[in-house]
């Protein structure tokens, strides 16, 4: 031991080195396992919560209309929502859509009618607004129940007198703001809105109804839910809800309404025409290629539920498509 | 503990860390309004993520000389296997209530059920031969040809994801990309006819 050149003092003592081993290798694993959490929650961040909007003062209640069934809840209804020009996940449109400016809004109701009109949305919210908890089924295999408040669309094409030669009614979604029509009132710019190369969809969205199916007395024109008006990621402030078809023929945000003769283009037929129809009634019967039809997850429960002709609505509508091969005209 | 073994304990340690998060989001109730569609999108994810890094590793070794990785691939590519799992339940209990008639009707019906069906019985045999035995048992050579299944799984799997994506194509275009971009790191010294790590006879023995 004597002729060791190294000292016995400049020997790193086992257990020293043993302990700065331990000390680099717990450096590791927190190191690396902060580094894997934080990943994990930049791709999935904790969902928003939601400040409800002001109260809609007076709703009158029509009974009749509604389904019994217990509503989801309004963190469920505002915390998953496919609003595309926002975002493409359901669970960061409520962020996305948080600064999205609703007034000045209106709405311009024209085409092949007597009377056109452009309605402020204070106008709008002056109608008298009724509750309608409806069911509302999406394309891709969930459903909730929505107390929503609004009116019947006929109120609003009732006014403008639709003239006899009208078949279809065309509905806008806001982007941008800019309006041919000078008396148009709208926010301009993106207003928080993504591109349509982001979102993989044409903007403005456009959707279309019959005339027949516009003025059914289930069709409204949604300015709120559960007593409060519309939250900006379901719509804000005024949208569509037809309860018999899938949730993307109800339209948000709406700022026109257009009476044709012939039926309009709609978004999601124009992006994929083999898997959405132009009526899109929910139908058990007719597949998607990517999402079984015969059953949904009603949000909030865990096993699936069958789905119902026409989403449960068929005493109601089915009449509408007598005589037509649902199939063909899906 | 020596340093392959606290090696392999650090990767299961972050391996685990998403499912962990999961698990603790699920009874916080935060994940989201539609838990199980979520869960199921994020094994799904997971799958396909340690599929590409178990691909990764031999282009990794390659161009910084870190050989010593080659010892965790095996278990990378479990991990593959056991989120592929998580997802497979996730569906077949959720989703299909465990109705066999259902879900082969499921499988004929949409294709890219059929896709990912599929990768997951193509990563079973990987699974099971992932072992030192069967490595000796197949021998290298005919392991390492068995184990070549793993491009086709991630491909499928990559198709798989773009197949339920409605418009938005961003994300599975990126798992494209990489993907793409291991594919093409293979194949290019192949059809410039260069030796190949692993192609002993290739290899001038001087």
């Amino acid at each position: 031991m004597a002729e060791n050149h190294i000292k016995s003092s400049e020997i790193t003592p086992e257990s020293l080195y043993l302990n700065r081993r331990n000390f680099i290798r717990a450096g590791l694993l927190a190191g690396t396992g902060i580094a894997t959490g934080l990943t994990y929650r930049y791709f999935n961040p904790p969902p928003l919560i939601v400040e409800p909007a002001a109260e809609i003062a007076t709703v009158v209640e029509k009974p009749g209309l509604s389904t019994m069934e217990t509503p989801n809840t309004f963190e469920e209804i505002t915390n998953y929502n496919n609003f595309y020009e926002f975002s493409t996940r359901k669970g960061a449109v409520a962020g996305a859509a948080k600064d999205f400016v609703t007034r000045p809004w209106t709405v311009e109701v024209g085409g092949m009618v007597q009377k056109p009109r452009i309605f402020d949305i204070d106008e709008l919210l002056k109608f008298d607004q009724e509750e309608r908890i409806y069911r509302f089924r999406c394309v891709e295999a969930w459903s909730m129940v929505i107390p929503w408040i609004g009116f019947p669309l006929k109120k609003i094409l009732d006014q403008v007198e639709p003239l006899g030669s009208a078949k279809y009614v065309a509905f806008e979604t806001y982007y941008g703001g800019k309006s041919g029509n000078p008396d148009a009132k709208l926010p301009h710019g993106p207003n928080g809105m993504q591109s349509s190369f982001s979102a993989g969809i044409d903007f403005p969205y456009v959707e279309g109804l019959r005339l027949d199916e516009a003025m059914h007395p289930l069709t409204i024109l949604a300015t709120g839910l559960y007593g409060r008006q519309m939250p900006n990621q379901n719509g804000a402030p005024i949208r569509l809800i037809v309860p018999w078809k899938y949730g993307f023929k109800s339209i948000k945000s709406i700022v026109k309404i257009t009476l044709k003769d012939a039926e309009p283009p709609t978004t999601w037929n124009i992006a994929n025409s083999d898997e959405y129809g132009f009526y899109s009634n929910v139908n058990p019967e007719v597949d998607h290629p990517r999402w079984s039809q015969g059953s949904e997850r009603r949000i909030g429960e865990v096993s699936m539920r069958p789905t119902l002709m026409f989403n449960g609505y068929a005493d109601q509508v089915a009449s509408l498509y007598s005589g037509m091969d649902l199939r063909k005209y899906f | 503990m020596n340093d392959v073994k606290f090696n392999r304990f650090l990767i299961s340690l972050n391996a685990l860390i998403p499912l962990v998060l999961l698990g603790y989001d699920g009874w916080r109730g935060q994940l989201g309004a539609n838990p199980i569609e979520f869960f199921l999108r994020t094994t799904g994810v997971m799958t396909l993520v340690f599929l590409l890094v178990t691909l990764a590793v031999t282009p990794l070794r390659k161009a910084f000389g870190w050989n010593g990785l080659i010892k965790y691939r095996r278990m990378l590519g479990l991990f593959a296997f056991f989120y592929g799992c998580l997802h497979l339940v996730t569906y077949s209990i959720f989703d299909k209530s465990l109705d066999l008639a259902a879900i082969g009707a499921d499988i004929i019906q949409r294709p890219f059920i059929a896709i990912g069906m599929t990768a997951f019985f193509l990563l079973i045999p990987l699974a099971i031969t992932s072992t030192n035995g069967w490595v000796k048992r197949l021998g290298g050579k005919n392991w390492a040809k068995l184990h070549k299944l793993t491009y086709v799984i991630a491909v499928l799997g990559v198709i798989h994801f773009w197949m339920i994506v409605k418009s938005d194509i961003f994300y599975p275009a990126m798992f494209g990309f990489v993907l793409a971009g291991l594919l093409i790191y293979r194949l290019v010294p192949k059809l410039k006819g260069k030796p190949q790590a692993g192609d002993v006879k290739k290899v001038p023995q001087s």
